[in-house]
């Protein structure tokens, strides 16, 4: 064998054996198959409290704002007041606010929504399906979605007012 | 760096210690000094070019003493993996962060802090398994490629230097009937090459290739533990199903539903013939698990969160032990929780005379908001705490949605309170919202209805083939390496005399025997071994 060939065949084996072993880490550091930020929001289908069906994919152009919450957990309700705040504001620029529940009855988010006086859609994840292809985990988890259905944000944290504003303009197309 | 020709004529690369067609030896000269015999004396090619990174890397892993440390740290680091529980089978609700101090003291937090709660799916140990993959391959390379040049090079006359260099050697004075000589190796089973009056006498060379045999099996194996991380080759989830609902099995994109029908946990009856004596003794023994099954097929892809329309494929059970499959999958019965609540029943019942109306049905899971009992009697569910407490300010609240420790506030009209009336009922607990004046009215509990839950474990390894190929490829090597020796007798006539020198590459003792037999039948004298220690 000359050099050539030799280093080439050397290069080849080392290439492959690199390439194999970047895919095998990369895909074991990853949590399977859930979004992460930079990927493409999963579409999805749930039905709102009037019983209409609402589909990510109706909102293609805007930017989504999309909250998963439930009735016990205190800082959704801590932010959920500023978030309605902040919704006619930013609906007019482009933005939606999605608030996902997390599959209670419907008797308690209905409950919720009245006593917190909320306009904006809220969808009922009743099989836990969306909660399992978003990795939501705890509550309340908000995952930003710019025009193009790109994820670009996602957060545990509890929002005060100036978060959640700053987050409507990094999102309004 | 210069190939060397050697003066039989034959070239050979630079670093080779003696010549693969000959043998004559290219260091040492005319000595008695033992020939090194590993490898056929071929160069070790990583050990001859050493010039660009690619070359140096090739290098670096062409060591064995770099393999065999690789195995070392792999071994070690596997093994303190093995010490305490990977993080998978801790309890799923535990944080492993905390979990492994309390539980272990401070070797759980010195093993949770460098990372040996997940070790085998770390990127270290899978780089390490690399590593080893990769050291194997170069090495095999490197080794095995000159080595079956040189043994397919050799020749059937060798150089003087090179049999006075064997570890068995012996002259012969006279000369002893070639053909004699001849029939006694063939009939040893030996492979006989004859040219100019010498003889290369052979057997079981296919011996040589069982460390390469070997290894191509640990490659396919790794291979096969690789594919695991690849998307489709390998799940282990578990789902959970409470009876009577369907749930997309996870690992399959949707394209599988499975409806849990029942749930049997079977215990073993007190007056088993068998176990009567032992029963008494422990009681309820559980004998079965298992989940009555039905397997859907969705018709078209779904969006997330959607039902979609479901044919029906087939019915079964998972019990333990029996799993329930198909195409490629394994249902596992793994886990249960039995007796959740499902649905509560109620009357409305007036306090005084008795009479009651119903009885309703509450869905705790999602209940609805109206009822209608009948003869003008309306209950309406306002509010619903599933798992209900009064929280800080003294107001009913739930700690989350799972129905543990349901409370309803129903408002009820009949038509003998026609204005309504409210209350809050838990389970053993009424509050009456008219503080003034007690209802006429109140909710009475029922009956509940209770359900199991089964948690199933999904499989499906298509790796399994890959590492089984892999692993009776390795056994095959060992076998092939370890049961099988590479034997070689030299057999030269020169000046009157007769010349043998013999090699094995293992188990000189069975070796010497058979010369020691092919001695007696021929009158070649009988080799002294110039390794082992002369006994007196």
């Amino acid at each position: 064998m000359n050099k050539k060939t030799r280093l080439l065949f050397r290069s080849l084996i080392l290439l492959i054996i690199v390439c194999a072993v970047s895919y095998t880490i990369y895909k074991s550091l990853t949590k399977d198959d859930v979004a992460t930020v930079g990927d493409q929001a999963p579409n999805f289908v749930l039905t709102d409290l009037n019983g209409h069906k609402v589909k990510l994919s109706d909102f293609k152009g805007k930017g989504v704002f999309l909250n998963f919450w439930g009735t016990w957990c205190e800082p959704c309700k801590q932010e959920m007041p500023d978030m309605e705040k902040l919704y006619s504001e930013y609906k007019k620029k482009g933005v939606e606010i999605l608030a996902v529940n997390v599959g209670e009855s419907n008797v308690a988010v209905k409950d919720f929504k009245s006593e917190y006086k909320l306009t904006f859609p809220i969808v009922n994840d009743k099989t836990g399906d969306v909660v399992e292809a978003y990795g939501i985990d705890p509550l309340p988890t908000t995952v930003l979605v710019d025009k193009n259905g790109k994820i670009i944000k996602k957060t545990s944290a509890s929002l005060p007012y100036d978060t959640i504003k700053q987050f409507m303009e990094m999102i309004k197309p | 760096m210069k190939a060397i020709k050697c003066e039989c004529g034959h070239e050979n690369p630079y670093g080779t210690e003696f010549c693969a067609a000959c043998g004559k030896p290219f260091k040492g000269g005319d000595s008695d000094q033992l020939i090194n015999m590993r490898y056929e004396g071929s160069a070790i090619r990583s050990k001859t070019y050493n010039k660009t990174i690619i070359d140096k890397i090739w290098n670096f892993f062409s060591s064995v003493k770099v393999g065999v440390t690789i195995i070392f740290i792999i071994l070690v680091a596997a093994a303190i993996g093995s010490i305490f529980p990977q993080q998978e089978y801790i309890p799923s609700n535990a944080d492993p962060a905390t979990y492994y101090e309390d539980r272990y003291g401070i070797f759980g937090k010195i093993y949770y802090l460098l990372g040996f709660e997940n070790l085998y799916g770390s990127w270290w140990f899978i780089t390490l398994l690399a590593a080893l993959g990769l050291s194997i391959i170069v090495a095999s390379i490197d080794r095995g490629v000159p080595l079956y040049k040189s043994l397919k090079n050799q020749r059937v006359t060798r150089h003087e230097n090179f049999l006075k260099g064997q570890r068995l050697v012996s002259i012969t004075p006279g000369s002893i009937p070639f053909e004699h000589i001849k029939g006694a190796l063939i009939k040893n089973r030996y492979k006989v090459r004859e040219e100019n009056g010498n003889i290369l006498a052979e057997k079981g060379r296919f011996s040589r290739w069982g460390a390469y045999v070997n290894h191509t099996g640990l490659i396919i194996f790794l291979v096969g533990a690789m594919l695991r991380f690849f998307p489709g080759m390998y799940i282990d989830k578990v789902v959970w199903i409470k009876e009577g609902e369907t749930a997309a099995i996870p690992g399959t994109n949707n394209e599988y539903y499975l409806k849990n029908n029942n749930f049997i946990l079977q215990t073993y009856s007190k007056n088993d013939k068998q176990y009567k004596a032992a029963l008494q003794k422990a009681g309820e023994v559980p004998k079965n698990y298992e989940s009555k099954i039905t397997l859907y097929r969705a018709k078209s892809k779904p969006v997330i969160g959607e039902l979609p329309k479901l044919e029906k494929i087939k019915d079964g059970q998972a019990k333990v032990n029996h799993p329930f499959k198909f195409s490629h999958y394994g249902i596992y019965q793994s886990y249960y929780r039995q007796g959740e609540l499902d649905k509560m029943k109620f009357n409305l019942v007036n306090k005084k005379t008795g009479k009651a109306y119903g009885p309703m049905t509450v869905d705790l899971n999602n209940p609805k908001t109206e009822y209608d009992l009948g003869h003008g009697v309306e209950v309406k569910l306002s509010r619903y705490y599933p798992n209900f407490y009064f929280d800080e300010k003294g107001l009913p609240a739930s700690r989350n949605k799972s129905p543990e420790n349901p409370a309803f506030v129903f408002d009820f009209k009949t038509p003998e309170t026609p204005d309504g009336e409210r209350s809050l009922v838990a389970i053993q607990q009424t509050i009456e919202a008219n503080k003034q004046q007690a209802n006429k009215y109140k909710m009475k509990f029922a009956g509940v209805e209770m359900k199991d839950v089964s948690g199933l474990t999904v499989k499906k390894d298509l790796t399994l083939p890959i590492i089984i190929v892999g692993a009776a490829i390795f056994m095959l090597g060992v076998v092939q390496g370890l049961y099988w020796n590479h034997r070689r007798i030299w057999i030269r006539q020169k000046d009157n005399e007769t010349w043998l020198a013999a090699h094995t590459n293992k188990n000189w003792f069975g070796f010497k025997k058979e010369i020691q037999k092919i001695s007696d039948e021929t009158g070649l004298i009988m080799p002294v071994d110039k390794v082992e220690p002369k006994r007196s």
